[in-house]
């Protein structure tokens, strides 16, 4: 994969959003990889939690919005409480994700879902889904 | 004594059998935990997003009616503590939203209420050798594993009040109770959460790691403090057997709910009989029911 690399990549608008609605510096990270060893649905990833951040890094936003990792994300904050830099990497997934669903609309259609889910299921599963799920 | 108790809207309805075994086991130790008269659901989730105010303010109108009545708030569920929590904190530290949060749920909310969870609660102002004094029916030969989750402890830096990495609180209340504890690396490993509505599969995945840790370390039930992560843990066991042969389904159960047995409480009313996992066996067994 060829990447070329320009301060006005590295430091595109997306990437400027990001770091202003996670208030994070993802420049901190310097990829020792505890948060995906940390990350309890890493194993059900395409994207690694510190791969997201190394393209984030790199300008490189479309291969991490393309991903499933994003939407994987529970925000436990287990990569946030183990990171030595302490760089909050589920409020960098929540930016991106946010940013996504207000240009592309939401990522589930809450009338869809399954009345036997909507049923069974206690009601906080879909009200943090929701939240996390819909701009 | 008296508590305000937030119950939040799951104990409300999917998962009463927590809150009642909640009431009456504190009320069996000398503490009113008094409902607040108003009250809306927390969100479920604390918003990550630092312009996200109006998710901030549903979470923040409960500590305002909380603190028309007192300086402290009793929570039950692990989830709803984090958001009151963590959303207080904001309400502590942060001007800005702090203005202008209040103006647009029309209160004048300062932070002056302590959120506190009901383990918290019993660890600091009943104490656990109170605790132990007031068993009737001790939880002897049974073995428990503590499950955290994560919205009970992270991040430290905001929930703190237990060592994130090694936390006591669980393992203490249940020694307390008589119980013996079992020790196993996943208890504070995410059950998945919402995931649960959108992957399933991820989900199974995860709660199979777990259980079948907790069955490893000679578990003989495992203890929770918030719904998501009880009907995560219970719901799937059934697949989980199926699939894995030699997985032994294991009951999980509330804290609350282990609490009103060991204080001798009548258990009917704690919904034993809604969980996936019958608990009541192995409750039998041990001479607790």
């Amino acid at each position: 994969m060829r990447i070329r690399l320009s301060a006005e990549k590295v430091h595109n608008d997306f990437i400027r959003k990001v770091e202003d609605m996670s208030g994070q510096d993802l420049l901190k990270c310097y990829q020792c990889g505890e948060c995906s060893a940390g990350c309890p649905a890493a194993f059900a990833m395409d994207l690694l939690p510190s791969q997201v951040i190394r393209f984030l890094q790199l300008g490189e936003q479309e291969t991490v919005l393309k991903s499933k990792t994003i939407w994987l994300c529970a925000a436990c904050q287990q990569c946030y409480t183990r990171c030595p830099k302490g760089v909050d990497l589920s409020r960098i997934m929540e930016a991106v994700r946010d940013l996504l669903m207000q240009e592309q609309g939401d990522k589930i259609v809450i009338e869809k879902l399954p009345a036997e889910v909507l049923a069974e299921f206690p009601q906080q599963a879909f009200i943090s889904g929701f939240r996390k799920y819909t701009a | 004594m008296r508590i305000p108790y937030y119950p939040g809207c799951t104990l409300s309805t999917k998962a009463k059998g927590f809150d009642r075994a909640a009431r009456d086991s504190f009320a069996a130790l000398g503490i009113e935990l008094a409902e607040l008269k108003m009250w809306n659901c927390c969100g479920a989730t604390f918003p990550l997003s630092r312009d996200n105010l109006l998710d901030l303010s549903g979470p923040v109108r409960n500590l305002a009616a909380a603190a028309a009545e007192s300086d402290k708030l009793a929570v039950a569920c692990s989830t709803c503590f984090n958001v009151l929590k963590r959303s207080n904190l904001v309400m502590r530290n942060d001007e800005e939203k702090r203005e202008r949060i209040n103006f647009f749920i029309e209160a004048e909310y300062a932070g002056t209420v302590e959120v506190l969870h009901l383990l918290e609660i019993l660890r600091d102002q009943v104490g656990w050798e109170n605790l132990s004094k007031a068993v009737k029916k001790p939880l002897t030969g049974l073995k428990v594993a503590p499950y955290y989750g994560c919205m009970f402890l992270r991040p430290p830096k905001e929930m703190g009040f237990d060592d994130h990495e090694n936390p006591q609180i669980l393992e203490n209340y249940l020694r307390a109770l008589g119980a013996e504890v079992a020790e196993y690396p996943h208890r504070a490993e995410c059950c998945g959460n919402y995931i649960v509505a959108f992957d399933l599969d991820a989900t199974k995945e995860m709660s199979y790691m777990i259980l079948a840790s907790t069955r490893r370390a000679g578990a003989d039930l495992v203890v929770t403090s918030c719904p998501l992560c009880q009907f995560n843990l219970d719901r799937w066991q059934g697949d989980l057997t199926m699939k894995r042969g030699g997985f032994r389904p294991i009951p999980v159960l509330y804290d609350t709910q282990l609490l009103g047995i060991a204080l001798g409480l009548d258990a009917s009313a704690f919904d034993l009989d809604r969980h996936y996992v019958d608990p009541r066996p192995v409750l039998r067994e041990k001479g607790l029911l």
